[in-house]
């Protein structure tokens, strides 16, 4: 049974859900030193919040690049599951990143975004992810695993087949606009460091 | 006879960068294309050495090479100097505040003989942003001088946690002709 038959093929069809608490279960799933790479916007606070692990990496600027860096992440560690946690917002200003996962088809990658359909961080404003259904234009650009999460449950059944199963993987998130539960640390050579001691580059 | 590494003799400027790229294990490639890098892109392609692939924007290809260098794989990105125009933002708040090495290798276009406007006034921003983010960078003009500073400066951007940035000047490479 295919991935996106099994699941909400519309962003219309999705629950829309807490960010804290689906970025919760997220890293109470991980349990082999999986890399998770949290984007600019509160994804990254959140992934803070969730609980700090030296295999997380926070972007404190460079909108857009949750998911080249965690492709390069995937294509350096290839045994290792790599999670892109990225907004809408930041989604839509490097789509061509998703065309880029799809030709090199890496086993090991993750995409989860998390879609509030704003801006969140700099103010609400709208982004166009109610007209462009990014999981549609995922699947568009060659990423046929890619798939909105009903709801939490499902949320957590997505996941779990990701960490299994062979990728590339997109899990589409409908979540809510509360406040994020956390701020993360801003200390990027800290937070490069603990990084690379955590994905066993340095000693 | 020469050692395996030293390239052989009236070896092209792309054939001495291979060999000081494979010198620094620098493995992972990842571009936009211009047509004087061409031959450099072809070299890497047929060699198994190399994972090499285009990306849809340069500060896409900059963010592969930052997660690939913290998963401890080494690379280089190679560009035009419009798609290094694209780039400071990155640079700024990825690539130096995460004291990543970044390796940059850029097609100089807009100088000696351009013949395109855009070309040559863009062009004209790269050495200020280079300067103005005080990241070393390297005008590659002369065959006899590659080799030298390649090497010196990969190892000092590896030292020193710090991106680096090799300007290939038409001097080098022939730069592109307008056929007129
Ligand atoms: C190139 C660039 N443009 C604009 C900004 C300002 N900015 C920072 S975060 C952000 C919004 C991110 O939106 P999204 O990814 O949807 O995350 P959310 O805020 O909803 O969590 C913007 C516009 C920036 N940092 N960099």
């Amino acid at each position: 049974m295919s991935f996106a038959s099994n699941h909400p093929t519309r962003r219309d069809q999705a629950k829309v859900m807490s960010r804290a608490e689906l970025t919760r279960r997220l890293v109470a799933r991980l349990d082999h030193e999986e890399a998770v790479i949290g984007g600019i916007g509160f994804a990254n606070f959140e992934l803070w919040g969730a609980g700090q692990r030296p295999q997380n990496f926070y972007m404190l600027g460079s909108m857009g690049l949750a998911v080249p860096i965690a492709l390069g992440v995937a294509l350096a560690q290839p045994s290792r599951r790599v999670v892109a946690l990225e907004g809408d917002g930041s989604m839509l200003m490097q789509l061509g990143a998703l065309a880029t996962v799809a030709g090199l088809a890496p086993k090991n990658l993750i995409v989860v975004i998390q879609d509030n359909g704003a801006y969140q961080i700099t103010g609400g404003q709208p982004t166009a992810a109610s007209v462009a259904d990014l999981v549609a234009v995922a699947r568009a650009s060659g990423l046929a695993q890619s798939a909105w999460a009903a709801d939490e449950g499902d949320f957590e059944e997505m996941v779990v087949r990701a960490l299994r199963e062979d990728g590339p993987w997109v899990i589409g998130t409908r979540i809510d606009s509360a406040k994020p539960e956390a701020t993360t640390e801003r200390d990027p050579a800290r937070i490069r460091d603990q990084f690379m001691r955590g994905l066993g580059v340095k000693r | 006879m020469p050692s395996p590494e030293a390239p052989a003799a009236g070896a092209p400027w792309y054939r001495l960068a291979i060999d000081a790229f494979k010198a620094h294990d620098i493995r992972l490639v990842t571009y936009v294309p211009d047509n004087v890098l061409r031959p450099l892109i072809e070299a890497v392609h047929a060699d198994p050495f190399f994972t090499a692939f285009a990306t849809t924007r340069e500060e896409e290809a900059l963010g592969i090479l930052t997660g690939a260098w913290m998963g401890g794989t080494r690379g280089i990105l190679l560009m035009q100097t419009s798609g290094f125009a694209t780039l400071p933002n990155a640079i700024a708040s990825l690539a130096v505040p995460f004291q990543i090495p970044l390796l940059m290798m850029v097609s100089e276009r807009g100088t000696l003989g351009e013949f395109n406007q855009g070309q040559a006034l863009v062009a004209k921003t790269m050495r200020p942003v280079l300067d103005a983010l005080a990241l070393e960078h390297h005008t590659l003009s002369r065959l006899d001088e590659v080799s030298f500073i390649l090497d010196r400066a990969i190892r000092q951007a590896v030292a020193t946690q710090a991106p680096a940035c090799f300007i290939l000047s038409p001097l080098l490479t022939g730069g592109k002709v307008f056929a007129a």
